[in-house]
């Protein structure tokens, strides 16, 4: 706003146009202020969320404080409220479901950029990208039409014959269960590892493959030695990315995974996550410390996908890569 | 020696092999998705799912009209809401922004990009039925509105920052302002792609079931006005899905058919378009 800028005009003293630049440079001013009101709306959502959670969970904080997370007792007749049962069902489900995936996305990363023709490459991203969109709900449907009886028709019974000795493959199995969870689950977050593991692998310099190759590797000791050790921390950053997406995910795993707020030492066993507990109970919360319990929960779970977050932000950026939205 | 390398070259052909079959096997679930739907989904729609209300368990027929205009004011609600915020703040980090303040603002976007679906259904709880003390399409809507902020957000400044420097400084040089430059030189270079990120930002909130469960509610009647509880297509996927009754499976069915069919349709249009327009800049 300084008028220094404008010297030509106000050497000539021609007010009227002097004025008519005041008014442009104050549409300016106008757009700045607004635009940035908008930007720091952003802000705005994240205090307001933070504050208000932190207020809104201040009777159980105060009643349980960290027996909170270590009690496994959810009990709205008798007022006692401990999240550990959820928190065990939303960490066991996450990593299963991590272990499932992360294989697999990997495999299709490395295979769309390292060895599809960029045409191929492009085609299969896009449609792996379009199962990144199918809405949660619709993997909940298929969930419990397809996945839950195909489990129990073939898959269970094979398990229990072959690994049954294990204690995460012992006791009976319903169909709805932690197990049915993490294989919905995986298919959930599989587009996220691959879109975002292709990008990092692709952001590797060409130097590295053929430094690899010239000095006598084979194309896969290529990738494995020289390509996947340069795009490590991409790689870490859309497994954090996924795991984050796991945590937080709500509709499809509360659909087939049963439930049933128990610690279970079987994958086969009903289970219960923390965001599952808030989407079934919230509206049915009777009593300010209930609403309040469910309200910490809500806490626990925005505190953990921020960190992780903030995290995988972090770690793809720091390798180059662009994250894809 | 020949041993040795007869070995390399057989890991190497199967770990490539694997990993074309992992891709296989990740994009085919896209197509049983689909196949399955279309199968079952396809089956059970009829012109009543598109009319009528949803009748009482027991009763043959009905459909999910209400569900079908209540997404409708749902996605208004949230359009009106996440993007002009989104397209006033991307403008803003892309066109006025130097220092630290942007980074942080980004960075925080790309957070709240990442908050779970269900914890923003708690904030519109709080923000706006808490005081109002009752559920109502209007909070359905707020929760859907934030959820759509970061991408927009986002999807602005991007294209934005695609606009050629040239450009901008055509406009000054004509002695325009810095916002008229902007908004009749800079956002129209960049409006296709706007618009395209903003259509794939309003077709993920479409799908978002979570945040509407303790906000819009659901409700079996039409629902007047924008301080009603009202239903949604993907709350009633959700509520028929777990019912037990076959006939409300089948309804569960045609809805999912309908909301994945405008889902994927609109991204695969929309992404069309942005990486037509990539190839561009």
């Amino acid at each position: 706003m300084s008028t220094v800028s404008l010297a030509p005009g106000s050497l000539h003293g021609a007010p009227a146009k002097q004025s008519y630049i005041r008014r442009l440079r104050a549409g300016d001013a106008v757009t700045h202020t607004v635009t940035l009101l908008c930007a720091s709306s952003i802000l705005l959502v994240t205090a307001l969320l933070v504050i208000y959670m932190w207020n809104g969970s201040a009777l159980p904080r105060q009643k349980f404080g960290f027996g909170f997370i270590t009690s496994s007792t959810w009990d709205a007749g008798k007022g006692q409220f401990g999240a550990l049962p959820f928190a065990f069902g939303t960490a066991v489900t996450a990593i299963v479901a991590l272990l499932i995936s992360v294989p697999l996305g990997l495999g299709a990363a490395i295979f769309l950029a390292e060895l599809a023709p960029r045409k191929l490459s492009n085609y299969m991203t896009f449609l792996i990208e379009l199962l990144a969109a199918v809405p949660s709900v619709i993997y909940g449907v298929l969930g419990i039409s397809l996945v839950v009886p195909v489990l129990q028709s073939s898959i269970v019974p094979f398990l229990k014959k072959t690994l049954g000795f294990l204690p995460i493959f012992s006791g009976p199995f319903y169909g709805v269960s932690i197990f049915s969870a993490c294989i919905v689950l995986s298919v959930m977050i599989v587009p996220f590892i691959v879109s975002v593991s292709r990008e990092v692998l692709m952001a590797v310099p060409t130097d590295q493959r053929e430094a690899a190759l010239a000095l006598g590797s084979t194309r896969w000791e290529t990738t494995w030695k020289a390509v996947l050790p340069y795009a490590r921390r991409g790689i870490y950053g859309s497994v954090f990315l996924a795991l984050a997406r796991a945590l937080g995910e709500t509709m499809a795993v509360t659909m087939v995974i049963g439930n049933s707020p128990k610690i279970a030492h079987s994958l086969l066993a009903p289970g219960y996550t923390i965001a599952s507990v808030i989407a079934n109970e919230f509206t049915e919360a009777t009593g300010d410390l209930y609403l309040q319990s469910l309200i910490e929960l809500g806490l626990v779970l925005f505190a953990l996908t921020m960190v992780i977050n903030a995290i995988a932000q972090l770690l793809v950026l720091s390798t180059g890569a662009r994250l894809e939205k | 020696m020949t041993g040795l390398d007869a070995r390399r070259k057989a890991t190497n052909a199967l770990m490539l092999s694997l990993t074309g079959i992992c891709t296989i096997l990740v994009a085919s679930v896209l197509f049983i998705i689909l196949g399955y739907l279309a199968f079952n989904g396809a089956r059970y729609l009829s012109l009543d799912f598109f009319t009528k209300l949803p009748v009482p368990v027991g009763e043959m027929g009905g459909g999910m009209a209400n569900a079908i205009v209540g997404s409708g004011k749902l996605l208004l609600l949230a359009l009106s809401i996440g993007v002009p915020i989104g397209f006033f703040g991307g403008i803003y980090l892309a066109e006025f922004s130097h220092g630290t303040f942007p980074f942080i603002i980004r960075y925080t976007t790309d957070l709240l990009n990442g908050v779970p679906s269900i914890v923003i259904g708690i904030f519109a709880y709080a923000m706006v039925v808490h005081p109002m003390g009752h559920f109502s399409t209007l909070a359905g809507g707020v929760a859907l509105g934030v959820m759509m902020i970061p991408i927009a957000l986002r999807t602005t400044e991007e294209f934005l920052h695609g606009v050629p420097q040239s450009l901008r400084e055509g406009g000054l040089a004509l002695g325009a302002s810095k916002s008229r430059t902007i908004f009749t030189v800079v956002v129209p270079a960049a409006l296709d792609g706007i618009v395209s990120g903003m259509m794939l930002d309003l077709a993920r909130v479409a799908g978002e079931t979570a945040p509407l469960l303790f906000t819009a509610l659901g409700n079996p009647f039409w629902s007047k006005g924008w301080m009603e509880p009202t239903s949604a297509l993907p709350m009633m996927i959700f509520t028929y899905g777990i019912s037990p009754y076959e006939d409300w499976h089948k309804q569960a069915w045609a809805a999912g058919f309908v909301l994945l069919s405008f889902v994927l349709l609109v991204n695969i249009i929309a992404r069309t378009f942005i990486s037509r327009l990539r190839t561009v800049y």
